[in-house]
């Protein structure tokens, strides 16, 4: 029992455990009231995650080889599906999304053209529309044409 | 701190229903003495010119006397009542509730900045942890005796200066949100502006406490601090501006020249 109490003969109020309110990891994705550097961050860490999901991914898929040619073959038949093209657009997405959005982060982050950082999401953006748009068309017309 | 005596000296009652006057259905956090929070609702009248602020008072003296918010000064120059309105940060003093639409609003301490002690208050001492080690060493122009002027060069860096501490900044960024070691924006643009002022004596104590792992180099170029900042400090780019500075300053250590050369 401690002087204090002791003294007021009542028992001490319970020690109360205070931590820092942070909004966690989910925050990171969450662009509700976000502005577009915060809507560029929630890409780069959605699509950082995504590419490296792929990245194990393609792993696996290269382990097939292991197995033999009837066995790569079978995959390939299921890698031309179209629903499967839809992932390869997906992923060519995130690439693109990714890598663009890198060099902008890494431009600004070394503190060149630090003020320009909307116009250089926006100029990225465009580019990156451009590629994925024509990259989207060759997956599905390339597989379409045999 | 968390109640001033000025509180209610404007806002002495809630507005009156009536012609002008709707109601709005206030979602307040609240939370004592380290309980989970959860919200609470209030239904308050409001008029065109009610603040956030105003609601939170008038909850207080007409509903739940026992809502804790910390505010002083009603104008958005003490920081003191930075809050997550409908989940995004700005200070409720000068958040009218008209222009954020809709009949709800969702009311929220910042987050990032320290524990939550009750309801809407937090004691942002894991803010000013940060802070405090880069010690500014500078005078405001308003604190200058008559007829004297800043040094030469001071005039640009008045922007820093307008920080009003209420950790806004921290609240919205998404690396404080995750890392309790990083920095955050409000220390690093107080470093910058320690590191860049003419009369700092010892712009290297600054620049070393930021050129860190968890400094300068853990943010990842969101510029949510800049964009949310109420006072128009722009911290994003003063973090911006000590890369740059840090990586000239590395460059000319490989190079063989001095590291402390600005």
């Amino acid at each position: 029992m401690s002087e204090e109490q002791a003294v007021a003969g009542a028992p001490a109020a319970p020690r109360v455990e205070r931590r820092v309110r942070r909004r966690g990891p989910l925050s990171w994705i969450d662009v509700r009231g976000r502005r577009l550097g915060g809507w560029a961050f929630a890409l780069n860490r959605a699509t950082g995650l995504g590419v490296l999901l792929y990245l194990y991914l393609h792993l696996v898929v290269l382990s097939l080889l292991a197995g033999g040619p009837s066995s790569w073959d079978g995959f390939i038949l299921i890698a031309t599906n179209p629903l499967f093209l839809v992932l390869d657009v997906v992923l060519l997405f995130g690439l693109l999304a990714h890598g663009l959005n890198g060099i902008r982060v890494s431009l600004v982050g070394l503190g060149i053209i630090v003020d320009r950082q909307r116009a250089l999401f926006v100029a990225f953006f465009i580019i990156g529309f451009i590629v994925f748009l024509i990259g989207a068309v060759r997956i599905f017309g390339e597989t379409g044409g045999g | 701190m968390t109640e001033q005596a000025t509180t209610d000296q404007r806002s002495a009652g809630q507005a009156q229903p009536g012609a002008g006057t709707r109601t709005v259905t206030f979602h307040v956090s609240r939370s004592k003495r380290g309980e989970d929070p959860h919200r609470q609702s209030f239904e308050v009248p409001v008029e065109a010119r009610t603040t956030v602020l105003d609601a939170m008072i008038s909850i207080r003296r007409h509903q739940d006397p026992t809502l804790t918010l910390r505010h002083s000064c009603f104008h958005a120059s003490c920081g003191t009542c930075a809050m997550r309105i409908n989940g995004r940060e700005g200070l409720a003093c000068v958040t009218n509730v008209e222009e954020l639409g809709g009949d709800t609003v969702t009311v929220d301490p910042i987050a990032n900045a320290g524990a939550v002690i009750s309801d809407l208050v937090s004691d942002m001492s894991a803010m000013f942890g940060h802070y405090a080690p880069m010690e500014r060493p500078l005078v405001r122009p308003s604190e200058l005796g008559p007829g004297s002027r800043p040094a030469e060069g001071v005039a640009e860096l008045e922007r820093f200066e307008d920080c009003i501490e209420c950790g806004i900044c921290v609240s919205v960024c998404p690396i404080s949100a995750t890392d309790a070691r990083y920095l955050g924006p409000a220390a690093l643009a107080a470093a910058w502006r320690v590191v860049v002022d003419p009369r700092t004596a010892d712009a290297e104590r600054a620049m070393a406490l930021a050129d860190v792992d968890h400094g300068i180099w853990r943010c990842h170029t969101a510029f949510e601090c800049t964009e949310a900042c109420p006072s128009n400090v722009d911290p994003a780019g003063a973090i911006m501006n000590l890369r740059r500075a840090a990586t000239r300053r590395r460059l000319r250590g490989l190079l063989g020249g001095s590291r402390s050369e600005r």
